[in-house]
């Protein structure tokens, strides 16, 4: 690599260089670092764990014309590197080298929030004393433009011994020198005393000496964040616009996304229908329609329901809002014994519980965090949506309640939601006065300049969870749903296959029928449940394929189907038992990775299965007697 | 009366006034962090937004805006401004 070899700064000891570099992304939070990593890699790639802790670590690929590829990864948001938290101990542990199956990092880009150097300069300290070619790359400037700021970058270069490019990620400007920097393109001035890096105050003293020396001019505090804080943050107007955020999120998500899911419906059952027809009857043709177009099908339905809903949370996310509305919630959490910032990860487990407990890292208090992901999951996610929707509207009328507003149907989903947030309230409660009583922690939360989301920055979001979710229903779903349908397809009697009810799935459904018997559901129900338990949505698709062996149509026939099958009461106790149990390999085993052990993920299915039976047998009886 | 009596913690801060932080009483860890977020001891501190209700409240200082609990607030003690009057945006 020529390009590397020209730049004079190298670690010591390093003959060869290595044939592919690597550029670390480091940063403050709030700097744009993921917004810069967004832009040098695009949608080249992939979010996992770093090995054995707890933080994400984001890997992307960057190709510079003519050059050879770079990995490129984006460390956590940290304001110093001295290794306290488990972020900082990462992002130490990665620039160092001594990150295991993490490529040591050859260059780094140190990406620091313009508007606020002085304070963001600090960590440029002990990011150049690890004797790595670092660029400084000053972010927003076209907000420290606007807002009458000004710096010379030249200058601040020559005092910091380390070129410095001034940019915005959002909008690109100023992208091209970060690439001339890769390319080696950029000399390096020489490198300069740093101050003693253990002493915070004398660092601070440093980065507002070399302020100064390159002439920087503050920017104007933000006019329209003061003005957007003094109405979400009004007494009485914050709650109000607070309570109409979250309220409109949901009624968006049921009003929009439903002619979208009517759309992919439509195009699944077109498919299928034309899979059939080019397929010669027979066991391949019933395992691909009943089989696979009947399970995967019916859970790929819900995808757009499931968009819209992250589109929310990065909108609210990328703004700024979520901070305002972790101060507003702060006080009712610490009701329960949480605090504000087991908001943001409680609120993105409406979408799912996955990454609303990766998201529990940012609680630096330990029992907080687990408290916050043991009740995550009772929060309403969005695979519980397709169980819903479907009973729902299989058992109840839809009759406005509050004329074109509310109707009931929808007031029944309102009720499970507040259901699920119900049990998760009590159960933080019951843990923070037990097992997980704390001290109380120090809420303190930096609270972000507005600023408007890019279109870019959703639509990668997006972009990434679509990719989870077909992902979810190529492998886990669409495993379940052709064992599924093998299971209910032997043993063959007389080379046939038997009745539903003798074959293997039957015979699985009908063990376990006399322990959800007193639930008011049979065997069939029973299957699904089974089913179930690798992820809640697949129970719509086992029903599906059971009752499409059984010769009904899905759709209005499965509903029917069910009406069959249960009583009403048994709808609801059905209803009651998918808001508490937690039927979800995926959170299972994130929950394992994250509390390091299977201590608590053992602990957590355990109460959630006793009080989804409990609630279920309880709710069985409470409707049958009313109804009687 | 507290209008007489200058500012002892950030607490008694009213919206918009200013005042220099004199030191953190709080375990070393949390002290740390409130300075990485600017809390320096020497710095200018001024009160901005409060949570409807007045907890938690938002606090200006070294060019960010950072949210605290009032109990946290209470903790962190201030010295008058060297001269009255003379307030300038930080």
């Amino acid at each position: 690599m020529n390009a590397a070899s020209t730049l004079p700064v190298r670690p010591a000891g390093e003959a060869a260089p290595p044939p592919s570099r690597v550029v670390a992304v480091v940063g403050p939070p709030n700097s744009g670092k993921s917004t810069l990593f967004n832009r040098l890699t695009g949608l080249r790639q992939k979010v996992a764990n770093f090995p054995g802790v707890t933080v994400e670590q984001h890997l992307g690929k960057l190709r510079i014309e003519d050059e050879a590829e770079l990995d490129v990864i984006d460390l956590p948001g940290v304001y110093s590197l001295n290794p306290r938290s488990e972020d900082e101990r990462v992002t130490l542990d990665v620039l160092m080298g001594r990150m295991e199956g993490v490529p040591r990092p050859d260059t780094i880009l140190l990406i620091l929030d313009v508007t606020n150097l002085g304070r963001h300069l600090v960590l440029a300290a002990p990011v150049l004393a690890l004797g790595l070619p670092t660029l400084i790359v000053l972010n927003m400037a076209d907000e420290l433009e606007r807002r009458g700021g000004d710096v010379q970058v030249e200058e601040l270069a020559r005092r910091l011994g380390a070129p410095v490019a001034l940019i915005s990620a959002a909008s690109g400007e100023g992208y091209d020198t970060i690439l001339q920097f890769l390319r080696g393109r950029i000399g390096i001035p020489r490198p300069v005393e740093l101050p003693a890096l253990n002493d915070l105050p004398r660092c601070r003293e440093w980065a507002a000496r070399l302020g100064a020396e390159a002439k920087y001019l503050p920017p104007a505090p933000p006019v329209w964040t003061r003005r957007l804080d003094s109405l979400f943050l009004h007494p009485v107007a914050g709650p109000l616009v607070f309570l109409a955020v979250v309220v409109g999120v949901f009624q968006t998500i049921f009003s929009a996304a439903a002619p979208l899911m009517d759309l992919v419906d439509r195009a699944v059952g077109a498919s299928g229908d034309l899979v059939g027809r080019l397929l010669p009857d027979g066991p391949l043709r019933s395992l691909v329609v009943e089989g696979i177009w009947g399970g995967v099908g019916s859970v790929l339905v819900f995808l757009p329901q499931i968009l819209i809903l992250f589109l929310f949370i990065g909108l609210l996310e990328d703004s700024g809002y979520l901070a305002r509305a972790a101060l507003i919630a702060d006080r009712t959490m610490a009701k329960v014994g949480l605090q504000g910032k087991s908001f943001i990860p409680l609120l993105s487990a409406y979408a799912c519980a996955v990454p609303a407990i990766m998201a529990t890292r940012t609680i630096e208090n330990k029992r907080d965090r687990i408290a916050t992901i043991l009740i995550a999951p009772f929060m309403t996610c969005s695979a519980r949506l397709p169980v819903y929707t479907l009973i729902i509207a299989a058992f109840l009328p839809e009759t406005p309640l509050l004329g074109p507003f509310l109707g009931t149907r929808a007031a029944a989903l309102l009720g499970l939601y507040v259901l699920g947030f119900a049990a998760a309230v009590v159960t933080a409660r019951v843990l923070k006065s037990s097992i997980l009583k704390s001290e109380r922690t120090p809420f303190v939360l930096e609270m972000p300049p507005y600023r408007r989301p890019t279109l870019r920055q959703v639509g990668l979001r997006l972009f990434d969870r679509s990719k989870v979710f077909l992902r979810r229903a190529g492998t886990v779903i669409l495993a379940m749903s052709i064992l599924l349908w093998g299971l209910a397809h032997v043993p063959t009697k007389n080379g046939k296959a038997p009745e539903i009810a003798d074959s293997f799935a039957g015979t699985i459904g009908r063990t376990v029928e006399p322990l959800i018997e007193p639930l008011g559901f049979n065997w069939k129900i029973g299957i699904g449940l089974i089913t179930s338990l690798a992820a809640r949505e697949v129970i719509v698709g086992t029903l599906g394929t059971i009752y499409g062996i059984e010769g009904e149509d899905d759709g209005a026939g499965l509903q029917a189907a069910l009406r069959h099958d249960l009583t009403p009461a048994g709808a609801v106790a059905l209803l009651v038992f998918f808001a508490f149990a937690m039927q979800c390999m995926s959170t299972i085993a994130v929950v394992r990775r994250e509390t390091g052990g299977w201590t608590w993920p053992i602990l957590q299915f355990t109460y959630m299965g006793v009080l989804a039976w409990v609630g279920a047998f309880v709710a069985f009886r409470l409707v049958t007697a009313l109804l009687a | 009366m507290p209008h007489t009596r200058p500012p002892a913690t950030l607490l008694d801060l009213r919206k918009g006034e200013e005042a220099i932080l004199d030191r953190i009483d709080l375990p070393d860890d949390v002290s740390l962090r409130l300075m990485e977020l600017g809390f320096l001891p020497g710095s200018r501190v001024a009160a901005s937004f409060r949570a409807p209700g007045g907890d938690p409240r938002v606090f200006r200082v070294d060019g960010t805006e950072v949210a605290l609990r009032c109990e946290t607030a209470a903790r962190l003690h201030l010295r008058p401004l060297p001269k009255p009057g003379a307030a300038s945006a930080t």
